[in-house]
C-alpha cells in the first residue's frame, strides 16, 4: 500500500485482468488524435495500476493523464474482458484528491455549483460562464491565458439567456391536459434550468399532453457529475442523498430527466450507495425510476402528431446516454415518428463530441480536435439540425457550429416533438 | 538516457516527438503479452527521413532501437528489454497514394489497418488480410509479422500483397525495394526478407501493397457440433470437396462460452464446437451456391445445426464475436497464454486431441480455436500468474504443445511470430542449418546489433 493516508483506492480487480490487447485504442477520441499511448486507456489502466502499485509516484502528470481523459466511456463499452478504463481514471482523480486534496474544489463543487440559488443569480452571459464554475476553474487551474480564440470559443458555447431560470418559472406540479395516467417525477438538470430552459418547458409540455403529471421539485442539488469529474466522488455521495430523500416524499411510477449526463449520473446511485446498510435499498428504488425522456415517451402509447416540421435532421449521440445508459434507439425513433422530417444518420453519431464538461476550458486543443472530428461528419450529413439531448453536447456542438461559419441549428429531439404538436394545434 | 542524446533527438523530430517522462516510459514497456520492460526514451517520427536520422544517430551512439506499431503483438516482440529507443510508428499514418488504375496502394507503416481497409474499401477497391487485430494494429506490425487472419485461408497472408517496402537499415541508410509490378526477378526478393522479421533487420517505413476488386456478397453460417473432431474433420471434407470458403473458423464451447459473457448476442453455451464458415464471390448465385454445398458436407460429417446469417447485422455480430475470443478468455483466469501453432490440415484431428490430453494430463484449462481451414491453431492455457506453480506448469505445457506442432509436420507458429516467447526453441524447430544462416543475415544487415536486439535469432 503505497499511500500513508487510509482513503479509498479502486481494488485490483477492476484493473489487473487488463491483458492489454489494445482493443480500447481503436475507439479512443485521445488516442486517435495524438497517436500515443500515454493518452490511451489501456495506458490509463498501466499509470493506475502502476501507481497503485507503487512503481509510480502519482505524479502531477500522472494525474494529468487521468484528467485528460474525456469520459467517452468508449474504451468501456469495447474492452472484451470487462475492464472499465473510464472508471477507473475517474476513480483515479478521486485518490489524487483524497491524497492532496483542492480546497477550491470543495467550495466549488460542495457550495456553488451544488446550490441552484447559487447557479441562478444570473443575468448576463459572463456571468453563466462564472456561475457554472467556468471562471472558478480557469483560475483555479492557473490557466492563466485564454487564447483569444479561446475565449471566443467560450462566449459561442453560452446559449441566448431565459429570462430567468425555469426552476423559478415551472410550478411543482404541472398537471396532464388529459386524463391523468402516470404520476412522472422530473429531475430539472442545472443546465437545463438555467441555459435551456424552452428544452426542459418543453419536456413538461409533452408529458402534460400525455397523460402525465408532473412533478418537478425545486430544491434538487446538482446530479454529481461535475463533482466526481473532479475527483470529489464524496461529494456525489452527499448529493445523492439529498435527492433520493427529495423525490421519495412523492408517491411516483417514475422520474424522467432531459439531460443525458444527469440521467446517467442518477442512474448510478444505486450503485455509489450499494454498501450502505440506511441507503442502498432507497438509492436502488430512486435508480430504478430514472428515465431518460425520450425513452419513457417511446415506451408509453405516445400521441403521433399530426402537426408537421419540416426539416433535414440528424442525431449526435450524448456518450453518457448512449453507453452510459443504453438509449439510442429511442430519440432516433422518437424524432422518425414526426412528420416532414428528413432523418439522416450522421457518421460517427456516437463518437464524442469532446465536451466531457469543461474540456473545453481545461483541454483546449484536444476538446477542438476532437470537435472538429464531428464537424466534418456533421457537414457530410447535409442537416439543417442536428438533435441532442445533453446540454454539454449541445453547447460542443454550437461551439463548433460557430466556428465553422455553419447554419445548422442545435436543438433537443424533445423541442421537435413539441413543435410538431404546436402545428398540429395550430391547424386545429 | 544522456541529455545531449535526447537533446539530438529532439532536433530531428521535434519536441513533441520526443518522450522522457517516467509514466511515458511506463506505457511503452509493454505489448499484448504480460511481458514489460521500460525504454530509455520514446520517439515518435513523422517521416522516413527522421527515421534515419535518428538510426544514424542511434548506430552512431550504439544505442538500441526497439520498433513499435500499435503493440498488440503477442511475441514481446516490441518489449524493449535492452532499453534503448522505442521508436514508435503511430504517427506516420498517412496515405501516400491510392492508384486505382493499378489497384495499388502506397501507405506509411503506422497507418492502423483498419483505416487502411477503409479508405480503399471507399475507393471500391478491397485489402484482404484481415488479422483479428485489425483495429489496434498497424500496417507495419503486419508486415514485420507477416499477420494472416481468418480471410487468409482464401486470400492469403499479409506477405501476399506487400509489392515494395521502403525500409529504414542499421546504418541509417534507405532501402527502397519491389515497386508497383506484380512480377519482379531482378535480384533478390529483399521485400520478403523483410517481411516478417519483427524489427531486427531494418525498419519499414512506407510499403506498396496490391489490392483486388472487393466481392460483393458473404454468406456466413455457424455450424454447430456434438464434438470438436467432427467440426476439424469438417474442415478437410469441405477443401477435399474442392471448395475453398474465404474462412474456415474453429471455436470450441469454453471460447464461445467467453464471447458469450462479453456480448450476449445469444451464442448456445452447451455446444461442443462450431465452425465459422464464411464464402464470398462477386456473384450472388455462386456465393449462395457454395454455401449450400458446404452446409451439405456439414450435415453428412454430424453437424447438429446449421444457421446462416440473415443480413448484414447478424454477420457482422458474428465476426465481431469471433474477434473478441481471445481477449474475452481473460473473464474466466487472470491469464492466459495462447500460441499459434500450425500443423498440415490433414493433421488438426489429432493436433485437437493431442493438446485435449496435454490439458488433461497438467490440469490446466486450454481453450482451442482457431484458422482451421490453414491448419493454425490457437491453443491458449489458461492460468494466474501469481501462482508459482502454474507458472511452472504452464511452461511445460507450452513446451509439449510445440512438440506437438513439430511432430505433426506443423511449426511453432503461423502469425504471432517468435520475438522473445518462442526464441528458446527456435533451433530445435528450424535446425542448426537454417538457424546459421538466419545468424549470418542478421550480422551482414545489423554489424552493430542495434535492432531490437535479443529477439527471434537465438544468441
Ligand atoms: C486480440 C488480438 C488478436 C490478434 N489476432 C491476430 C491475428 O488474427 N493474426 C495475426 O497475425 N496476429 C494477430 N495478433 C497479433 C498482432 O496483432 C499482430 O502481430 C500485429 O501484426 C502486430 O502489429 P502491431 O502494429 O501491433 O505491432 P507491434 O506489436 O507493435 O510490433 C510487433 C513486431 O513488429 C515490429 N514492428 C512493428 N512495426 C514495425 C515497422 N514499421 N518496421 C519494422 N518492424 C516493425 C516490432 O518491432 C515487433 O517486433 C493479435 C493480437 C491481439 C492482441
Ligand atoms: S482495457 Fe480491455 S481492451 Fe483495453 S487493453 Fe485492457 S483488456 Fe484490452
Ligand atoms: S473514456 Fe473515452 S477518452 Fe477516456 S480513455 Fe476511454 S475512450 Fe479514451
Amino acid at each position: 500500500m503505497p499511500f500513508d493516508k487510509i482513503i479509498k483506492i479502486p481494488n485490483e480487480n477492476v484493473y489487473l485482468n487488463c491483458i492489454r490487447c489494445g482493443l480500447c485504442l481503436a475507439v479512443c477520441p485521445t488516442y486517435r488524435e495524438y497517436k500515443n499511448e500515454t493518452d490511451s486507456p489501456r495506458g490509463r489502466v498501466a499509470l493506475a495500476r502502476k501507481s497503485l502499485e507503487d512503481e509510480l509516484i502519482l505524479s502531477p502528470n500522472l494525474v494529468e493523464q487521468m484528467y485528460s481523459c474525456l469520459d467517452c466511456l468508449a474504451c468501456n463499452d469495447i474492452c472484451p474482458v470487462g475492464i472499465k478504463p473510464a472508471d477507473i481514471a475517474m476513480e483515479m482523480r478521486h485518490v489524487a484528491e483524497q491524497v492532496k486534496p483542492t480546497g477550491w474544489k470543495n467550495t466549488l463543487f460542495g457550495k456553488v455549483i451544488a446550490n441552484p440559488d447559487h447557479l441562478e443569480l444570473v443575468t448576463w452571459p459572463l456571468r453563466v460562464y462564472e456561475n457554472l464554475g467556468l471562471r472558478w476553474l480557469v483560475h483555479k487551474l492557473r490557466i492563466n491565458k485564454l487564447f483569444p480564440e479561446q475565449l471566443r470559443d467560450l462566449e459561442s458555447m453560452l446559449p441566448k439567456q431565459p429570462k430567468k431560470p425555469l426552476r423559478k418559472a415551472l410550478p411543482l406540479i404541472s398537471h396532464s391536459t388529459n386524463e391523468s395516467k402516470y404520476r412522472v417525477g422530473f429531475f430539472l438538470g442545472c443546465a437545463q434550468s438555467l441555459m435551456f430552459s424552452e428544452e426542459s418547458a418543453a419536456t413538461v409540455r409533452v408529458l402534460n399532453r400525455n397523460g402525465c403529471t408532473v412533478i418537478t421539485p425545486k430544491e434538487t442539488v446538482c446530479c454529481g457529475m461535475p463533482a466526481a469529474g473532479y475527483g470529489r466522488q464524496d461529494l456525489v455521495i452527499e448529493h445523492a442523498k439529498v435527492n433520493i430523500e427529495i423525490f421519495e416524499r412523492e408517491e411516483l411510477d417514475v422520474i424522467v430527466t432531459d439531460c443525458a449526463t444527469c440521467g446517467s449520473k442518477l442512474r448510478e446511485y444505486g450503485d455509489i450507495l450499494e454498501n450502505d446498510p440506511v441507503w442502498s435499498e432507497k438509492a436502488r428504488n430512486f435508480s430504478n425510476k430514472i428515465h431518460d425522456i425520450s425513452e419513457f415517451l417511446m415506451a408509453i402509447p405516445l400521441e403521433k402528431p399530426s402537426g408537421k416540421f419540416d426539416a433535414r435532421i440528424t442525431y449526435h449521440d450524448p456518450c453518457h446516454l448512449r453507453r452510459a445508459q443504453n438509449v439510442w434507439k429511442e430519440p432516433r425513433a422518437l424524432m422518425q415518428m414526426i412528420d416532414g422530417v428528413e432523418y439522416v444518420e450522421m457518421p460517427e453519431a456516437d463518437w464524442c463530441c469532446g465536451s466531457a464538461g469543461s474540456q473545453l476550458i481545461t483541454h483546449y486543443e484536444t476538446s477542438t480536435h476532437v470537435l472538429d472530428r464531428k464537424m466534418e461528419n456533421l457537414k457530410s450529413t447535409g442537416a439543417e439540425i442536428i438533435a441532442s439531448g445533453c446540454p454539454g453536447c449541445q453547447m460542443q456542438l454550437m461551439t463548433g457550429i460557430q466556428r465553422e461559419g455553419l447554419n445548422i441549428k442545435v436543438m433537443h429531439p424533445i423541442q421537435l416533438l413539441d413543435q410538431a404538436y404546436k402545428s398540429q394545434d395550430k391547424e386545429e | 538516457m544522456d541529455q545531449q542524446i535526447v537533446t539530438q533527438l529532439v532536433k530531428i523530430v521535434g519536441k513533441k516527438g520526443v518522450l522522457t517522462s517516467p509514466e511515458d516510459l511506463a506505457v511503452y514497456s509493454y505489448d499484448g503479452t504480460f511481458e514489460e520492460c521500460n525504454p530509455d526514451v520514446v520517439v515518435l517520427p513523422e517521416s522516413t527521413d527522421q527515421v534515419s536520422q535518428v538510426v544514424k544517430l542511434a548506430a552512431k551512439e550504439r544505442i538500441p532501437i526497439v520498433t513499435r506499431g500499435m503493440a498488440s503483438g503477442l511475441a514481446a516482440a516490441s518489449v524493449p528489454f535492452s532499453g534503448g529507443i522505442a521508436l514508435v510508428m503511430t504517427r506516420m499514418d498517412k496515405v501516400v497514394e491510392l492508384d486505382l488504375e493499378n489497384a495499388i496502394v502506397h501507405v506509411e507503416a503506422g497507418i492502423v489497418t483498419a483505416d487502411l481497409q477503409t479508405h480503399v474499401e471507399k475507393n471500391g477497391l478491397f485489402y484482404p488480410p484481415d488479422p483479428s487485430s485489425i483495429r489496434h494494429s498497424t500496417i507495419g506490425g503486419n508486415i514485420a509479422c507477416n499477420a494472416g487472419g481468418p480471410r487468409c485461408l482464401k486470400y492469403g497472408v499479409t506477405g501476399d500483397y506487400v509489392l515494395g517496402l521502403t525500409v529504414v537499415l542499421a546504418d541509417g541508410s534507405i532501402l527502397k525495394t519491389g515497386g508497383k509490378v506484380i512480377k519482379d526477378v531482378v535480384g533478390y526478393d529483399l521485400k520478403s526478407l523483410f517481411t516478417g522479421s519483427e524489427g531486427t533487420l531494418g525498419i519499414i517505413t512506407e510499403a506498396l501493397l496490391k489490392l483486388t476488386a472487393k466481392p460483393k456478397y458473404a454468406r456466413t453460417a455457424l455450424v454447430e457440433f456434438s464434438n470438436i473432431e467432427d467440426a476439424s474433420k469438417t474442415v478437410n471434407e469441405i477443401l477435399l470437396a474442392g471448395i475453398v470458403p474465404a474462412t474456415l473458423e474453429l471455436m470450441d464451447q469454453t471460447a464461445i462460452h467467453c464471447i458469450e459473457e462479453a456480448m450476449h448476442i445469444g451464442l448456445p453455451k452447451d455446444v461442443a464446437a462450431f465452425l465459422l464458415i464464411e464464402s464470398d464471390g462477386v456473384e450472388l448465385e455462386t456465393t449462395t451456391q457454395e454455401i449450400e454445398s458446404i452446409s451439405k458436407i456439414c450435415e453428412k460429417t454430424g453437424a447438429t445445426k446449421i444457421s446462416l446469417a440473415t443480413d448484414e447485422s447478424e454477420r457482422a455480430n458474428l465476426w465481431k464475436a469471433r474477434r473478441s475470443i481471445s481477449p474475452s478468455l481473460a473473464r474466466l483466469s487472470p491469464n492466459k497464454l495462447g500460441e499459434d501453432i500450425t500443423v498440415p490440415r490433414s493433421a488438426i484431428p489429432e493436433a485437437v486431441k493431442r493438446l485435449k490430453a496435454i490439458s488433461q494430463k497438467y490440469g490446466l484449462p486450454i481453450v482451442i480455436f482457431g484458422h482451421a481451414g490453414d491448419g493454425n491453431l490457437h491453443p491458449n492455457i489458461l492460468f494466474d500468474k501469481r501462482d508459482p506453480e502454474q507458472m511452472k506448469t504452464v511452461e511445460l505445457m507450452v513446451a509439449e504443445e510445440f512438440e506437438v506442432a513439430l511432430a505433426l509436420g506443423g511449426t511453432l507458429s503461423g502469425e504471432h511470430g517468435v520475438g522473445t516467447l518462442k526464441r528458446p526453441y527456435m533451433e530445435k524447430a528450424l535446425g542448426e542449418v537454417s538457424v546459421g544462416i538466419q545468424k549470418k543475415i542478421k550480422q551482414v544487415l545489423d554489424p552493430l546489433n542495434i535492432l531490437n536486439p535479443g529477439k527471434v535469432i537465438p544468441d
